[in-house]
């Protein structure tokens, strides 16, 4: 060794584990006590809930049985009521959603005019339809409608009557719990709407009209669905929340899901299964409608993001190919970060 | 001139591409047209320089009316913006006609302004296939050509956001042309773009002056003024200062606020 001090010496002189090359030396990763504590407390729990709900018996008027009854819980989950009420309650969604997002639209571009009579309406519209329960509103369309009215006519304002209805027998409860879930729907869409609207660079509009494209045309090839980035997924939650929603007009006497398995377990008194049954039906509407938001989102996600988020199928192939995340690759490997020019 | 019907056939088109008389425009009490006058003629490429805030982007956006003037006179291709003139009364023009007269004037933003949820080719064809209502082939056959022109024929299918800076102001320009303009229009176009991608841009716009086509640029690249620019207008507080072959105007400047600008800018 007769290199100066401070000269590397070559690589061999440097004995595996010697001081100063950490190249060589075994890593020794950070511990988390506490992250096995936690684990294990989650774990103790959720073994007591799986033994609650499907293992642990009680004794009822004498007779041993399962806790939650999965026995009964079975039995109606596919009852011919229940799946009318279910039938009810997805027509009710949908209807609502649609129409309500249509007027959503209607009412976010009515706020965003410059004409304030325009503006204004949109404005009073919402602040009367979120400013009132949806419970009151839907007694409103099905008892107030035919007291107040006892026909509808449809004619000349102020002039002679074309179609005259009877109130009572248009008004349906079905009738009544679609009119008023929509109109109210209506006024939180159009928030969510003039949300996404807004949030679309006035660029946009002003590359558009530079081309000559009308209003109208620029609002829904260009604005809207670059909107639809912010408008997608408050609608999802919207779309949610109407599905159990629509179980408030059981008290216009509507038979959705609820009220059907409010009036099984009326008459056997199997309250808790007939919850379940239709808590079931509503988890699992739910879960479709949230991968269905997965896949509208990453739609409307083009050119937003420069790659799409991958498919859960795509993720789960994946990591069987690799059997483990494939390792991130360096930012001068993606072609797409550094253009050339 | 020794033959009379070609000089006939030039006075039928003697009117001005851009004729401003006297154009005032205010936002509320600031005013930032004071009484522009400017010509621009057909083939003609003018730059217009000048300080931030000095109204060279509002006159810009008055020709083909994103902005309303308060006063004055412009006209594009003699005929009035936003107005139709009948006997001696200015009739609003509805919404329909001003998207018409837009649709022959080409505009190139600084900041591109691409749409970023559709590919450079539905970028490009969007104008001719959704406006003119041409029909699918033939626009994107020519969205092919001027994509091969601005040198972008690989990024057919690309999205905005996978484009650099200076690939996107290409294909902003691609789309303006594909309208077939009369008039192009350019703010700043070069201004949001890094250092080694203004010169592929500038290039564009350069091929684009030597093919005749009549233009309007903002810009502070004074080097490119100098050298395409047939005429430069210098810009200040609202007004014009001064005008001039390119040449004079930037080298030899005779009003004290151009010298100003220019020892700022060169």
């Amino acid at each position: 060794m007769t290199d100066p001090p401070g000269h590397p010496g070559p690589p061999e002189s440097v004995g595996a584990g010697a001081p100063g090359d950490p190249s060589t030396m075994t890593i020794v990763p950070v511990r988390h006590p506490w992250r096995w504590v936690v684990s294990l407390i989650i774990l103790v729990l959720v073994a007591m809930l799986i033994n609650t709900l499907l293992f642990s018996h009680v004794e009822r008027g004498g007779i041993r049985e399962g806790r939650f009854q999965w026995a009964v819980v079975g039995h109606y989950l596919f009852d011919a009521p229940v799946l009318r009420g279910i039938v009810v309650t997805l027509e009710l969604t949908v209807i609502a959603m649609v129409a309500g997002v249509l007027i959503g639209i209607i009412l976010a571009v009515m706020r965003l005019s410059p004409n304030r009579l325009l503006s204004g309406s949109a404005w009073l519209y919402i602040w009367f339809f979120r400013g009132t329960p949806v419970l009151v509103q839907l007694t409103f369309w099905y008892v107030g409608i035919s007291y107040l009215y006892t026909h509808l006519t449809l004619g000349v304002p102020f002039g002679p009557a074309l179609i005259t209805l009877n109130s009572t027998t248009l008004i349906t409860s079905f009738v009544a719990g679609a009119l008023g879930l929509s109109l109210n729907e209506g006024a939180y869409m159009s928030e969510i709407v003039r949300a996404g609207i807004i949030s679309v660079d006035e660029g946009q509009t002003e590359a558009a009209a530079s081309l000559g494209m009308p209003k109208g045309l620029t609002l829904r090839r260009i604005v809207l669905p670059q909107a639809m980035r912010i408008i997608i997924p408050p609608t999802g939650n919207e779309t949610i929340s109407m599905l159990k929603t629509t179980s408030l007009v059981s008290v216009i006497s509507g038979v959705d899901l609820f009220q059907a398995t409010q009036s099984i377990s009326s008459t056997n008194y199997q309250v808790v299964p007939l919850l379940m049954v239709a808590s079931l039906w509503y988890l699992f509407f739910t879960s479709v409608l949230t991968i269905g938001q997965f896949y509208v989102e990453r739609y409307y996600a083009r050119g937003a993001s420069r790659a799409l988020p991958p498919t859960p199928f795509q993720r789960l192939r994946q990591s069987l190919r690799h059997q483990r995340v494939a390792p991130v690759r360096p930012i001068a490997e993606i072609p797409w970060v550094a253009p050339h020019d | 001139m020794t033959d009379p019907s070609s000089v006939a056939a030039t006075r039928g088109l003697e009117h001005p591409m851009v004729e401003a008389r006297n154009v005032h425009k205010a936002y509320g009490r600031l005013e930032v047209l004071k009484g522009i006058d400017m010509q621009v003629h057909r083939g003609e490429v003018l730059c217009l320089i000048g300080p931030s805030g000095s109204g060279k982007s509002t006159f810009l956006r008055c020709i083909n009316h994103l902005e309303k003037i308060d006063g004055g006179q412009l006209s594009v291709d003699g005929e009035l913006v936003g107005y139709r003139q009948q006997g001696n009364r200015l009739y609003e023009l509805k919404d329909k006609e001003v998207c018409r007269k837009r649709a022959e004037i080409g505009m190139v933003f600084q900041r591109f302004n691409l749409f970023p949820h559709m590919s450079v080719l539905d970028n490009i064809t969007s104008g001719p296939m959704w406006v003119k209502k041409a029909s699918g082939g033939p626009s994107r056959d020519r969205a092919h050509q001027l994509l091969e022109r601005v040198g972008l024929i690989d990024k057919v299918d690309a999205y905005p956001n996978q484009l650099s800076g200076g690939q996107q102001q290409r294909v902003a320009i691609a789309r303006a042309l594909a309208m077939d303009p009369k008039l192009m229009l350019f703010d700043e176009p070069t201004s949001a773009l890094d250092p080694e991608l203004v010169g592929d841009v500038l290039d564009v716009m350069r091929s684009l002056a030597h093919d005749g086509m009549t233009m309007i640029v903002v810009t502070h690249e004074i080097g490119f003024a100098r050298e395409v620019g047939d005429t430069v207008v210098f810009m200040d507080g609202g007004v014009v200062v001064e005008q001039g072959d390119p040449v004079q105007v930037l080298t030899d400047p005779r009003h004290e606020r151009t010298q100003a600008f220019l020892a700022k800018v060169l």
